[in-house]
């Protein structure tokens, strides 16, 4: 007998996430938004300041649901700029094929509600069974499916075996075709580019004024990311390409996510190819007074942990910058002007981390009366759809 | 080399303002300048340089607030870092809002949390907190 697999749903975290948008409209025209964030505010810089170093890795890995691994990598990554040196070179692999397995399930998990508000609920159902086998490697190597707990200051926690490498490598392997029927699907599909070609376009100088990082970026053409810009893990040590793309709209965002999928098995099969043997650890006792900064490619762009230490066991001041922060504001450029049907793919197209058109309102612009809730607008962006099918 | 001319570049135009430099590595320097030439380093750096504004970190020494500006020159992979001390109790600085857009919350950030007034930024309200939150009272202060 297989393994067999308990089904736990349908609700999901994502879609509740707590976030506020409140759309202005002129009859089917969105005039104005308002974003409002903080519902879930737990001043995580705070209570930094009360964890020691090692505690710390733990605590920012609870920031973010979705991409748990990439706060505790852009954290280790401020330790080592702060101490000046570099944890072990198996280390390094083993972080790097981290981050990229977290990249893979990301972007599937967002292709999947692309799909969703699209009104391709196959496309939703079919992203996120592909991305199951990336949350099994997970399960093997870190014994969690999120919240891998594998990054440490000076290392990381867990060593990765060489006896699962055969199946992580075919399991990754077996992803390509899925991964080329969604491709075909996005670049082929009359009704999918209708929808999404030049919808919520953001220019190259609206990227540069809101300062947006990651895929929100690059679908614009902006030639940026800090795994190639300012290297650390082991990302100057493997083959790989940025992918860009100059449309700036949804569809660019998409075309760049998926070019994004390859890369990153690419990177993990080299990782896991060209790993050398030896510690996963430093061993780092002490962190003397200093200050540290380090950056992270996230699924969703430039992640930047700050930390100042004051030589005791736990950080004098923590800033922590996640990349929806810059994205999410970019929503006033990209929405506005748009219709109401395409204000749900635009505001989920630059991957919020904290997407939550549950509590998105439309309120009309000449009475200020509420006219639509989020459930409303998801419907009719797949009204939108099923018209533009039946043409 | 860019790197080298931006650091020159900074300097002079900072002339005695200039407080502070430290080369920590290839990729990461800090700048410690007057308040009163920030927007200028700011406008060079963003206008001129074409760097990309990353975020800034304000943080409560007790006796003064220090902001720390940080840019990304991602060309080069440099990230510089702009450091203003403020006295306290005139925690008053120059907004940058009119610069760049993307300042905007970052402001309103260090504004409700450690309670930084930032001249000319046309919306401060709260961010993060609750539009209740009582007046006076910042989290990141160290000094209530």
């Amino acid at each position: 007998m297989g393994r067999k697999i308990i089904p736990i749903g349908p609700y999901h975290p994502l879609q509740d996430e707590p976030e506020f948008f409140k759309l202005h409209v002129d009859g089917e025209t969105v005039v104005d938004i308002d974003i409002e964030l903080g519902y879930n505010h737990r001043l995580v810089e705070k209570i930094a300041e009360s964890k020691n170093f090692d505690q710390v890795a733990f605590m920012v890995e609870r920031i973010c649901g979705i991409c748990s691994t990439s706060h505790p990598f852009a954290y280790v990554n401020a330790i080592d700029d702060l101490l000046g040196v570099k944890a072990p070179e198996r280390a390094l692999y083993i972080r790097t094929a981290i981050g990229e397995l977290e990249r893979i399930h990301s972007h599937l998990l967002w292709l999947g509600l692309a799909g969703h508000f699209l009104g391709y609920n196959t496309v939703w159902m079919w992203a996120w069974r592909y991305r199951e086998p990336v949350l099994d490697i997970f399960e093997r190597v870190a014994g969690n499916r999120q919240n891998y707990g594998m990054m440490k200051p000076g290392g990381v926690r867990r060593d990765l075996y060489e006896e699962d490498f055969p199946w992580i490598k075919k399991t990754l392997r077996d992803l390509i075709p899925k991964i080329d029927m969604f491709k075909g699907a996005v670049m082929d599909d009359p009704v999918i580019r209708a929808r999404t070609e030049g919808v919520g376009v953001l220019t190259k100088e609206d990227c540069r004024e809101y300062c947006v990082v990651g895929p929100t970026a690059r679908a614009s053409g902006v030639n940026i990311d800090i795994r190639r810009d300012d290297p650390y893990a082991a990302y100057d040590k493997v083959e790989w390409k940025v992918c860009t793309h100059e449309g700036g709209d949804v569809f660019g965002k998409a075309v760049v996510r998926i070019l994004e999928l390859y890369e990153s098995i690419n990177i993990v099969i080299q990782c896991l190819d060209k790993m050398p043997k030896g510690p996963i650890d430093s061993g780092i006792k002490d962190i003397p007074p200093g200050e540290g900064i380090g950056r992270h490619e996230a699924p969703r762009g430039e992640v930047v942990h700050y930390i100042m230490a004051d030589g005791g066991n736990s950080p004098a001041r923590h800033k922590i910058r996640a990349p929806s922060f810059m994205n999410v504001a970019s929503n006033k450029k990209a929405v506005i002007g748009e219709t109401i049907s395409d204000a749900t793919i635009i505001l989920a197209a630059v991957d919020p981390c904290y997407c939550c058109t549950e509590r998105m309102t439309v309120v009309d612009y000449k009475t200020g009366k509420k006219m639509m809730d989020g459930q409303d607008l998801i419907r009719l962006s797949r009204e939108k759809t099923e018209r533009l099918r039946n043409r | 080399m860019r790197r080298e001319s931006i650091i020159e570049n900074i300097k002079v135009r900072s002339g005695k303002d200039l407080l502070g430099f430290i080369d920590k590595s290839k990729n990461r320097i800090y700048f410690t300048i007057n308040k009163k030439i920030l927007p200028q380093i700011a406008r060079y750096l963003f206008n001129e340089e074409k760097a990309r504004f990353s975020t800034a970190s304000g943080v409560d020494t007790r006796k003064t607030i220090e902001i720390l500006y940080h840019f990304s020159v991602d060309e080069i992979g440099l990230f510089i870092s702009l450091r203003v001390i403020l006295e306290k109790p005139d925690i008053e600085i120059d907004s940058i809002l009119p610069l760049f857009k993307c300042a905007e919350w970052i402001e309103m950030e260090m504004y409700e949390m450690l309670g930084v007034n930032f001249k000319g930024h046309e919306n401060p309200k709260h961010l993060l907190l609750k539009d209740d939150w009582p007046k006076g009272n910042y989290p990141l202060r160290r000094d209530a």
